[in-house]
């Protein structure tokens, strides 16, 4: 056989995308295929495009709170949670203790609301049907805390500068407890359709290898990272928002590939769960508010502070100029940096591995272009 | 010897299958009937505005003090008002609020020093045209008409 394949078309140009349904959205990748075999990718982002950053140079301080939750809007609160950090550090004010719990707890429970999104997706892109029934039902426990708690699901403005708006409301306790019950269960039930499943297992084991020093040279960082083996995690490396407090573990594995980070998301579900009941169990009582004045105006400086969003880290870099508005609003989206990983782990793989790496990367088209 | 034979009697496959038969009772449906059944939305939902009226005499709560048209990020909200001779005081003739580029977002509602204006458990708000998503003081205080749908 020659090294040639039909018609000495050696080199194939495929566009996966931008409506391919297992992108996730509008990402649009170009392969270059050799028969099956990936030689070369190029994505091609920018299709939701929206400008995020430049809408908060046009709004005051209070107004672009409620945009940061449209950039990764399955961890919606994970996003308000950061932008309110880094305009309290240039405020430097700090949120009371009670906001300080409420706000731990609704950040993991987002935590556990992306990684259910992202667990039934990947799944129905490797061919496994039915854990997205389940873990969207799940997911709805979640959502419905947040519309009891703040009036709204998905993009939920649930933090404001100083703290929070809405004081808890009756009954949250008991929820969060009942949720906490009755999702370990529920964890071992999708980790019993797929942990153990030969199929699942020979998708996804060895598939987009990412080792720890290639995460480095890329900027990777969450469950990628820390499939690697690298103990990275900005909840432990950097504590905000109280989380010293907490006592839980950053789940790590050695290999670096898609099976290891399904089990890394499947063990962070766990240790959420456990800083959950750790948080709920004494919320401090007190004010919900720090003193904030009406209208915000920082002094001139600039700020960089970066949480741990389901997806890696989440960094907010604020100039201010002295003024209501900010001079420049700077993201650093976890999903945009971890998505140019996507051409190191395709290389050599097969078309129908391109899917699985891209779902294991967890990207939210939103965040990426922003 | 063991995971062979746990392998040529799919024993992996076959505890997923428990899984799914398991989840099959009908305890575990969540499907919700919409519209036969109208979902039942948490008190603090953040749904179609309405500007309160005062439910003794019907007058507006409204002080015209144009605090929700600043704080809103979309600037949708219009207020127009008149100041009384007499009393100095503002007094409201219009209010226009665009709910085609609202989000819902609840900083107008958190502004707001008198609670006239709220974002109410109101979800439905499809319409036949652009012009119809520009509400003004009537459509506002009069409030959601939540369509009742017969089966």
């Amino acid at each position: 056989m020659p090294d040639s394949t039909f018609l000495d078309a050696t080199e194939l140009v495929l566009n996966m995308g931008p409506q391919h349904p297992s992108t996730h959205g509008v990402l649009r990748v170009i392969l270059k295929l050799d028969g099956e075999k990936v030689i070369g990718t190029e994505c091609v982002i920018g299709y939701l495009h929206r400008g995020v950053e430049k809408i908060g140079e046009n709004r005051t301080y209070q107004m672009f709170a409620p945009y940061v939750d449209r950039m990764d809007y399955v961890a919606a609160v994970s996003n308000g949670l950061g932008y309110c950090l880094a305009v309290e550090k240039l405020l430097s004010v700090e949120a009371p203790p009670r906001a300080q719990a409420v706000r731990v707890i609704l950040t993991e429970l987002n935590r556990i609301a992306s990684h259910q999104v992202w667990l039934g997706t990947h799944a129905l892109d490797i061919g496994a049907l039915t854990p997205v029934f389940y873990t969207f039902r799940e997911r709805e426990e979640i959502l419905n805390i947040f519309e009891k708690y703040c009036g709204a699901r998905l993009t939920t403005h649930a933090f404001r500068i100083g703290g929070l708006q809405y004081e808890i409301y009756e009954g949250f306790e008991e929820d969060v407890k009942k949720f906490c019950d009755t999702a370990l269960p529920k964890f071992d039930d999708y980790e019993e359709l797929l942990t153990e499943n030969r199929i699942w297992g020979s998708r996804l084991k060895g598939v987009g290898i990412l080792t720890a020093e290639d995460c480095k040279a890329y900027g990777v960082t969450g469950p990628l990272l820390r499939a690697a083996g690298v103990k990275w995690d900005i909840r432990k490396a950097m504590p905000y928002s109280g989380y010293e407090k907490y006592d839980f573990e950053i789940p790590t594995r050695q290999n670096g590939d898609t099976y290891d980070r399904y089990m890394v998301r499947m063990q962070e579900m766990r240790q959420s769960v456990r800083i959950i009941r750790q948080a709920v169990e004494g919320i401090p009582s007190g004010p919900i508010m720090a003193k904030v004045p009406k209208v915000i105006k920082p002094p001139v400086g600039e700020v960089y502070v970066s949480i741990e969003a389901p997806k890696g880290e989440l960094g907010y870099f604020i100039v201010s100029d002295g003024s209501t508005q900010p001079y420049r609003v700077r993201v650093r989206p976890p999903s945009f940096v971890n998505l140019q990983s996507l051409d190191k782990m395709a290389r050599g793989a097969l078309v129908a591995d391109v899917v699985a790496i891209i779902g294991t990367i967890d990207i939210v088209l939103g965040e990426v272009d922003r | 010897m063991r995971k062979f034979l746990r392998a040529v009697f799919l024993v992996d496959l076959l505890r997923g299958l428990w899984v799914t038969f398991r989840h099959q009772h009908p305890r575990n449906i969540q499907t919700e009937q919409y519209p036969a059944q109208r979902p039942k939305v948490a008190e603090r939902y953040r749904g179609a505005p309405r500007l309160n009226i005062n439910p003794e005499n019907g007058e507006t709560l409204c002080i015209s003090c144009n605090l929700c048209a600043l704080a809103c990020p979309e600037n949708l909200i219009v207020v127009g008002w008149v100041r009384d001779e007499q009393t100095k005081r503002k007094v409201l003739t219009t209010f226009t609020y665009d709910v085609s580029r609202c989000m819902f977002c609840g900083l107008c509602e958190d502004a707001c020093p008198v609670d006239a204006l709220e974002l109410t458990q109101d979800f439905e708000l499809a319409m036949y045209s652009r012009e119809g998503a520009i509400w003004d003081r009537q459509m506002l205080e009069e409030g959601p008409r939540p369509t009742r749908y017969r089966y």
